[in-house]
């Protein structure tokens, strides 16, 4: 009996390659309002992820997003390593296995829970949880994998014109409006690869 | 009883090093010291890898008192708190203090035999000045 999805390689996989594909990206944004390392940080933790691709894909999913974020906290570097590592590795440490859409709503709920306590920061203060708490509510809500990334892509949208009252870009007060935050772009950027490997599946 | 341990976190190589050096002429040798900046490849960042050596390095049964720069520096160094095994984790605290002053201000009062409470509270009250 195996608990692995041939499904788990080709969604770590992707969700890897869109961020090392945005890397510059990321980077640039970050430059505009941090100090400019988000892209090279998250590219370094995703390219670990893409090494390990083997090893995760032999694990059930609870196992493989716990290994992945431990991946994401020793090799990302900057303040995104620990809470994108406490983001899997929370989902995976919550995940009721097999994986249903309830479990997954349930444990990304959870694991949003977790970064809001590492980070300290709440919804409203421009950072990745801004499109992250929307993209919880809409698979909570039973939304389709192409809705919840189009609440993604709106959520993350909407921190351009907000005010930074959290991380680095907060040092730049009312100069941080106008700029998208990195963190939101780099958590859209894995819902949409994960959503676009979804497909309609419900 | 072992004075306390010091360690220094920055996103700089050059300033937790330099920070060291200055703890070191200025309080001398009888605190455990250890100091690490720079994300994997050497870039500027922290690293949980390294900020658990580091700890590991400072290592002292009163306890570690950490002492870090800017936003990631903090985040990293309260995850590799949390990755401690739990009869460590409970012994080492992160002072939100400046760096370079309160490393200084911490590890003269670790060498004093002062326990982790007290070196972190007058580091801490560096913040409130």
């Amino acid at each position: 009996m195996s608990d692995t999805d041939p499904r788990l390689r080709e969604i770590f996989e992707a969700v890897a390659q869109a961020i090392i594909a945005h890397a510059d990206e990321l980077t640039e944004l970050d430059a505009a309002v941090g100090d400019g390392d988000h892209g090279h940080n998250m590219k370094r933790g995703m390219q670990a992820v893409l090494g390990e691709l083997d090893a995760l894909s032999a694990k059930p999913w609870n196992d493989a997003l716990k290994a992945a974020g431990m991946q994401l906290v020793l090799k990302v570097g900057g303040a995104s390593g620990p809470l994108y590592g406490t983001l899997f590795m929370t989902l995976g440490k919550s995940l009721d296995m097999p994986p249903t859409r309830e479990g997954v709503a349930a444990a990304l709920q959870t694991a949003i829970e977790a970064v809001m306590a590492r980070g300290k920061a709440s919804t409203g203060q421009k950072t990745m949880l801004d499109v992250l708490v929307p993209v919880s509510e809409a698979l909570a809500a039973g939304r389709s994998p192409a809705e919840v990334a189009e609440v993604a892509r709106k959520a993350c949208a909407a921190t351009k014109d907000m005010l930074a009252t959290k991380g680095r870009a907060s040092f730049l007060g009312e100069r941080s409006i106008g700029h998208i935050d990195p963190g939101a772009r780099s958590s859209l950027i894995i819902i949409e690869a994960v959503a676009a490997q979804l497909g309609d599946v419900k | 009883m072992s004075n306390v341990g010091i360690v220094i976190v920055s996103h700089s190589p050059l300033v937790a090093e330099g920070t060291a050096d200055m703890v070191r002429q200025m309080v001398g040798d009888e605190v455990p010291l250890a100091w690490c900046g720079g994300d994997p490849d050497g870039g500027l960042g922290t690293s949980v890898e390294a900020i658990l050596a580091a700890i590991d390095k400072a290592w002292s049964e009163a306890g570690v008192a950490m002492l870090v720069d800017l936003g990631g520096a903090e985040t990293n160094s309260e995850m590799a708190v949390e990755m401690l095994p739990p009869e460590r984790g409970g012994k080492v605290v992160v002072c939100n203090a400046p760096i370079v002053e309160g490393a200084v201000i911490a590890a003269t009062e670790a060498s004093g035999g002062a326990s982790l409470q007290e070196v972190r509270r007058t580091a801490e009250e560096l913040s409130a000045l």
